[in-house]
């Protein structure tokens, strides 16, 4: 018996995992749902994960009569008439040969046999399967009760839309900005970020502790551009930003107010109305003009006549518009192209982050901006793609758009219409993927979160939240127990594309991190002195 | 002036074996009343053959003459041997032992020997080191609670374990084990084992 084995296997599935029953000495309550075991299979090494714990008997009558009378009694019980049962859930099986340690972990694709041992995952175990940081694997975790890194691969986790979930205040926001500066340092992608709460550009918040923590501009310098929508904010929070965004009335389209519907409470009429109008005053000049419409003159009045345009509806549309245009970002004639500016930063390497400033949480600003700026760039990339597939050039470098409240953009009913629908269902054709990060992931539908990637999940509480979560998940239910069982904070399961199994990490400390992405920082930019020094 | 006790023999001949069987054996003490306790463990015959008493008996030889009364006037029991010499004659204790194991060569088997020890083989009580060496497998715990005995064998069982604990350094992880041992056996007969606990508790 080696010290750290746990018990044995008594039964299974390949589909429901298999029941170890637990060596009399080893304490149920040291067994967390989540954590990994290596099972000793008599040709195959499976590494699996704890998904369920549970109590047995070989007696019945044991529940009914506890013999418990005195400590002696339980100790010689314990383990013997009652035991701790795991349940485990087989998910990568290694060759127990030379050939097999090469070709490295496989899926599984049976179990182990009967009586097969099972032992703690050592940290050498989980280094095999999520590999050591190097020049794509990024840093982001350690397994629970464990040193070892847990790595992801970014250029592989680039290349499908990801999403970020958890309840509010879980550590959301702390992993995301960890994995755009992995994604940043990697050089596994070029980001954009819809910074909705003004957390990535300078600075971010540390709710709880009551600090403040360093955001990706700070860390990474000039690899990171500011942008604002509200110039101001930005300067009152000393952030320096390098362009302020505006939006043009004419950069406005009818698709817009269509998914804004809710927010500016605007009728089904109104939002045909928007169709009508755009046609009959031209799409670039339709917003303006609907903006300086009298409805009260006549030769408007026979307009809406001739266009079947009630004028209840005009009144609704109205009130909508005049919210709208109450946004500061959004002018009648922008000075200059936003989306030109963002297209040059990102066509440099350069990652963009586009603070709110005092739209922080305008669910209208953030529909508004990121669906239009989105539309427009992903429009670029298309052609870009497009004309380096025509040519035989490589293709433009990968995109990555982040955008938080996700659901606002990719629920049921506007999913059709917004531009993150088409990104999340065309995935990586024209090098243009989406990082969502959500607390309601059941807002999300249910077609896009099949097309995500790779997961990292915080704690949820609602059913229906988990359950999307885990949308075309194989083994839901298991990982439905572990997923119910993370820590508040900090604690998250990745599972999917990047990641060869799923895992449960405790996130990185990204304040004790600073010093390192910063070396890696300081290193590059010496290297890059050095060459400018040596060629002049 | 007091001599040197004379050396302690490694074990301590008791009896002798008047009947045999595979299953146990029935050894005469040569002392009466002076059996082993119930539940130790004792050895006889060439190779050894071990047991565990199981059931004392003391009686009349005869028979057909059971023991009269008779210490009305005597001032203590002892009194009453000493009045009566002729009683350490009529009167004898035998004791039965269930066969539990058996030494093959050098090693200790825990399971029945080919042959019974012969009739009249000695008996001896072994010594803690032997016990110690015996019980440090407990798979004979199994010929014990499976016997046809007539015997209460939870009480012999229970017995058993609290004198071979004596024989063990850690008295508490010996029974420990012991009674681990037990659970499966006794599966199903939950107050069984509660009872023979109960009886080993340190």
């Amino acid at each position: 018996m080696t010290a750290d084995r746990l018990g044995i296997v008594v039964a299974g599935s390949l589909t429901g995992g298999v029941e170890v029953k637990l060596d009399c000495d080893v304490s149920v309550e040291e067994r967390a749902v989540g954590r990994y075991v290596v099972i000793e299979g008599q040709k195959l090494r499976f590494l699996g994960m704890v998904t369920d714990v549970s109590l047995e008997t070989i007696d019945d009558e044991i529940t009914s009569m506890p013999p418990v009378s005195d400590e002696f009694i339980a100790q010689v019980i314990s383990g013997t008439s009652t035991y701790g049962k795991l349940h485990v859930l087989p998910m990568l099986a290694i060759g127990g040969d030379a050939m097999g340690l090469l070709d490295g972990p496989k899926t599984v694709k049976t179990v182990p046999a009967h009586f097969s041992r099972v032992r703690e995952a050592t940290e050498q175990d989980i280094e095999v399967v999520f590999g050591k940081e190097d020049e794509r694997h990024f840093y982001v975790g350690n397994p629970l009760d464990m040193e070892t890194k847990v790595c992801l691969d970014l250029p592989l986790f680039v290349t499908r839309c990801n999403g970020v979930f958890g309840k509010s205040g879980t550590g959301k926001t702390f992993l995301t900005r960890l994995l755009l500066i992995g994604i940043i340092q990697k050089g596994a992608a070029v980001n954009l970020v819809f910074d909705m709460h003004n957390e990535y550009g300078w600075k971010g918040s540390f709710e709880g502790a009551g600090r403040e923590v360093k955001a990706l501009k700070q860390i990474l310098g000039s690899r990171v551009a500011v942008f604002t929508l509200d110039e101001e904010s930005s300067r009152r929070r000393k952030v320096s930003t390098d362009a302020v965004v505006e939006i043009g009335y004419d950069e406005v389209e009818p698709e817009d107010v269509e998914l804004l519907r809710q927010t500016l409470n605007l009728t089904q009429p109104a939002v045909e109305a928007v169709y009508a109008l755009a046609r009959e005053f031209g799409a670039r000049n339709w917003l303006k003009r609907c903006l300086e419409m009298d409805t009260g003159d006549e030769a408007t009045k026979a307009l809406l006549d001739r266009l079947h345009i009630h004028e209840q509806s005009v009144r609704n549309l109205r009130r909508g518009l005049d919210k709208l245009a109450r946004l500061g970002f959004l002018t009648p004639k922008a000075r200059e192209s936003s989306v030109k500016r963002i297209l040059d930063y990102l066509g440099r390497g350069i990652n963009v982050v586009l603070e709110f400033g005092k739209y922080k949480g305008d669910s209208t600003a953030n529909v508004l901006v990121a669906n239009t700026l989105t539309r427009r760039i992903h429009d670029q990339y298309r052609r870009w793609t497009e004309q380096a597939q025509g040519e035989g050039a490589a293709p433009p470098q990968p995109l990555v758009i982040t955008i938080e409240e996700a659901h606002l953009f990719l629920n049921h009913e506007v999913m059709d219409q917004t531009i993150f629908g088409t990104i999340a269902r065309e995935m990586r054709k024209y090098n243009v993927t989406l990082l969502i990060v959500d607390q309601r992931p059941s807002g999300i539908d249910e077609e896009v979160m099949s097309q995500i990637g790779t997961r990292i999940t915080y704690r949820l509480d609602n059913e229906r939240d988990i359950d999307n979560v885990l949308t075309g998940v194989s083994n839901k239910g298991e990982l439905k127990t572990v997923l119910a069982k993370l820590e508040p904070k900090q604690q998250s399961l990745i599972f999917g594309h990047a990641v060869p199994m799923p895992i449960v990490i405790r996130t990185r400390d990204y304040e004790k991190s600073y010093q390192e992405f910063a070396e890696a920082a300081e290193i590059k930019r010496k290297a890059e002195n050095l060459a400018a020094d040596l060629w002049g | 002036m007091s001599t040197n006790p004379p050396p302690q023999p490694s074990s301590t001949r008791i009896a002798e074996v008047i009947e045999a069987r595979s299953g146990e054996f029935t050894a005469e003490c040569y002392q009466l009343h002076q059996a082993p306790p119930l539940g130790s463990l004792v050895k006889a015959g060439s190779p050894d053959v071990f047991g565990v008493v199981c059931d004392t008996v003391t009686e009349s030889v005869d028979p057909g003459r059971r023991p009269l009364a008779r210490g009305q006037d005597a001032a203590d029991e002892a009194d009453v041997y000493l009045q009566n010499p002729q009683l350490s004659k009529l009167l004898r204790t035998t004791f039965r032992a269930l066969v539990v194991g058996h030494r093959e060569g050098e090693t200790l088997r825990h399971y029945l020997p080919p042959q019974p020890p012969h009739v009249h083989s000695f008996v001896y009580l072994c010594p803690p080191d032997e016990v110690r060496a015996f019980t440090q497998s407990l798979d004979f715990l199994s010929i014990l609670m499976f016997s046809a005995e007539r015997a209460p064998v939870d009480e012999v069982v229970a017995a058993c374990l609290r004198q071979a604990a004596q024989a063990h350094p850690d008295r508490k992880l010996f029974l420990v084990g012991a009674g681990k041992t037990l659970a499966p056996l006794l599966r199903g007969e939950l107050a069984r084992l509660n009872t023979i606990l109960t009886r080993i508790r340190p």
